[in-house]
């Protein structure tokens, strides 16, 4: 199986909000997938240049925690400095991500997200690796 | 997931899940719908979050859910759950992340046959008055110390300002200002996303919609308003913007670790809460104040602006293009409230999320000309169907915690609505129909159409069959202006 099938995302039925299935081989990739599927869902368009690079480090209570810390800074980062990014390396301890992100000044969004939920929100392994699914505020 | 078997009628328009459904439950879920509303929210999870809602720590019996009720995220919309403040929770996410999303009405003297050829101009000027669309940055960047200002002084701060009336005032929820706001438990992110959002509209569901008056259900209350049937109104439907959603988002995240502190067990991250009485829940509450105040200050200053751009529109055209404020009142919010319970009076904190305050006659919390009448009540349906003013009654008192319904509640997911609906055409389709429509983006306007939306007509009359509102006026869209 390729790396393309091991990882990845898909928008999933929800009545008002917007939800997203992510899974990948491990947790480091399941947040670079989490990030990109909620600037696909918002319709984000980065400009090529100039280039950017934001340091974000984020604490919680566990891997959950991360998440939804990581994407709602992102979130934050998008309005306030009208940014978004395309690579991240992410190191992550217990309670901590450290995330080296690196991207551009947004040239077009559809729909901004309001914040990202901990709704129903769970990392579960499975027979490929990790997989959740993330519920977003619109 | 719970059937339809599960489910008692009480009524035609009230049904219940008992307490004994689920061993996890703390009081019963009472439902305001018909069986035909009902049948369709088994289709999603409201009911499911409902009954998670009526599991928190000190919630009193029941957790009520409105006709427009649908899924949302830990709690559903259209719910309304009252928690002890002795030993009870205070839940962010079951206020929402917009805190205080509520809607303003202004009514006018300017009869719709007048102003039907400016009607066009008039959604141009609005659209330019008032800034809307994704993270839009308005005229008013304040400082940190005037944002603090405004969470403290809700909408006195523009009164101060001369950017709204005494009447303006009198006639908001609250006179437009929380007590025991406290910005100091406002993170600097918040405060960063706040600064330059005041008197901005946003994106999503939020709107401006100009109205036609068409029908009258209650002279007695349509003429303490100031409503006459065949004249323009003014609805604004917004909150309080990146502040609130960033202040939710904090307290959420933060909260996930009073949940351990204080042993509370609950079957969904979202529902995340601390004791009221507690540090954790008193930050909140004041946080969640100041975000209110800024909601009520940022419709005042919506409101200024639409005013101006009336002046601009009907000064010389028609005879009086004064838009007078009807009322403005929360749909997203916590509210510390006495209720009467098992003939006793109880404190409680009332999270409706999605859901009016609808108190019945003779609270002292109402301008003196409602007193007698109620409070009013507003319900923005979805673009191209109609708009209602409602008062609360009596029974919404006894029944729903004084409470009713917040909208036309959602039926169809924002991404099938934008497979199957053209933002363009709807939009055309809505011309046609003598509604001026001016929308930042297509595929948000497709997103928000008339057919994602529940009949407003059927929620309305459940409320009203259910004694929980009582109908004053229907307002038929003539221009709509989103973000």
């Amino acid at each position: 199986m390729n790396e393309k099938s091991l990882s990845g995302f898909e928008e999933i039925r929800h009545t008002a909000d917007w939800a997203l299935r992510v899974w990948a081989p491990d947790l480091s990739t399941l947040f670079t997938q989490a990030a990109q599927g909620m600037y696909r869902l918002e319709g984000v368009e980065i400009a090529p240049t100039p280039r950017v690079e934001r340091q974000i480090s984020v604490n919680g209570e566990d891997a959950e925690s991360l998440l939804v810390a990581f994407l709602n800074e992102l979130l934050y980062l998008q309005e306030t400095e009208r940014l978004a990014f395309d690579t991240f390396q992410c190191v992550i301890k217990d309670h901590s991500l450290d995330v080296k992100a690196q991207g551009g000044p947004i040239n077009h969004l559809n729909k901004a997200i309001k914040a990202v939920t901990f709704h129903n929100l769970s990392i579960r392994t499975t027979s490929q690796g990790l997989e959740t699914t993330l519920t977003f505020d619109v | 997931m719970v059937r339809l078997q599960d489910i008692r009628k009480i009524n035609d328009y009230e049904w219940e899940i008992p307490a004994t459904y689920r061993e996890d439950m703390r009081a019963s879920v009472r439902l305001f719908v018909t069986r035909r509303l009902l049948e369709a929210s088994l289709e999603d999870l409201s009911l499911e979050q409902a009954i998670n809602a009526a599991t928190l720590p000190g919630v009193v019996d029941p957790v009520v859910v409105m006709p427009d009720m649908h899924q949302g995220y830990g709690f559903p919309i259209g719910g309304v759950a009252a928690t002890r403040v002795s030993d009870g929770v205070v839940s962010p996410g079951a206020i929402g992340y917009d805190i205080n999303c509520g809607v303003r009405l202004l009514a006018s003297q300017i009869p719709y046959e007048q102003a039907e050829p400016y009607l066009d101009d008039l959604a141009t000027a609005l659209n330019r008055y008032c800034p809307s669309g994704v993270g839009t940055e308005g005229e008013y960047r304040l400082s940190h110390e005037e944002l603090d200002q405004v969470c403290r002084l809700g909408a006195r701060w523009a009164l101060k300002r001369g950017l709204a009336s005494e009447e303006d005032l009198r006639r908001t929820e609250e006179g437009g200002c929380l007590e025991d706001a406290d910005p100091t438990r406002v993170s600097h992110k918040a405060k960063e996303r706040g600064r330059t959002q005041l008197g901005t509209l946003g994106a999503g569901n939020h709107f401006l919609e100009v109205d036609l008056i068409e029908q009258i259900f209650d002279p007695e209350a349509a003429q303490a308003m100031g409503l006459q049937e065949g004249n323009l109104a003014l609805l604004i439907h917004c909150g309080s913007r990146g502040f609130g959603h960033q202040i939710c988002t904090d307290y959420v995240q933060d909260l996930q670790s009073a949940v351990k502190k204080y042993g509370i067990r609950l079957p969904d991250r979202e529902l995340v809460c601390a004791p009221i009485d507690s540090p954790e829940g008193r930050n909140y509450l004041a946080a969640m104040r100041a975000a209110a105040n800024y909601a009520f200050c940022n419709r005042q200053l919506l409101a200024h602006a639409a005013r101006r751009a009336f002046e601009e529109v009907f000064a010389g055209k028609v005879r009086n293009w004064h838009l007078h404020q009807v009322y403005d009142i929360a749909h997203n919010m916590g509210k510390i409230e006495t209720h009467l319970v098992n003939g006793k009076p109880l404190k409680v904190c009332v999270h409706r999320k999605g859901a009016t305050r609808a108190f019945g006659p003779g609270f002292t919390e109402l301008p003196e000309e409602y007193r007698p009448l109620g409070q009013p009540v507003l319900v923005p349906g979805s673009m191209g169907t109609a708009s209602w003013v409602l008062i609360g009654t009596e029974t919404s008192m006894q029944r729903s915690w004084g409470s009713t319904c917040h909208g036309a509640g959602r039926v169809l997911s924002r991404h099938k609505a934008k497979k199957e609906i053209r933002g363009e055409r709807l939009r055309d389709e809505l011309e046609r129909r003598g509604i001026h429509v001016r929308a930042g983006s297509m595929s948000g306007l497709a997103e928000e159409a008339p057919q994602a939306y529940k009949d407003v007509d059927e929620v309305v009359e459940t409320v009203a069959g259910a004694g929980i509102a009582r109908k004053v006026a229907r307002l038929r869209p003539v221009a709509v202006i989103k973000g």
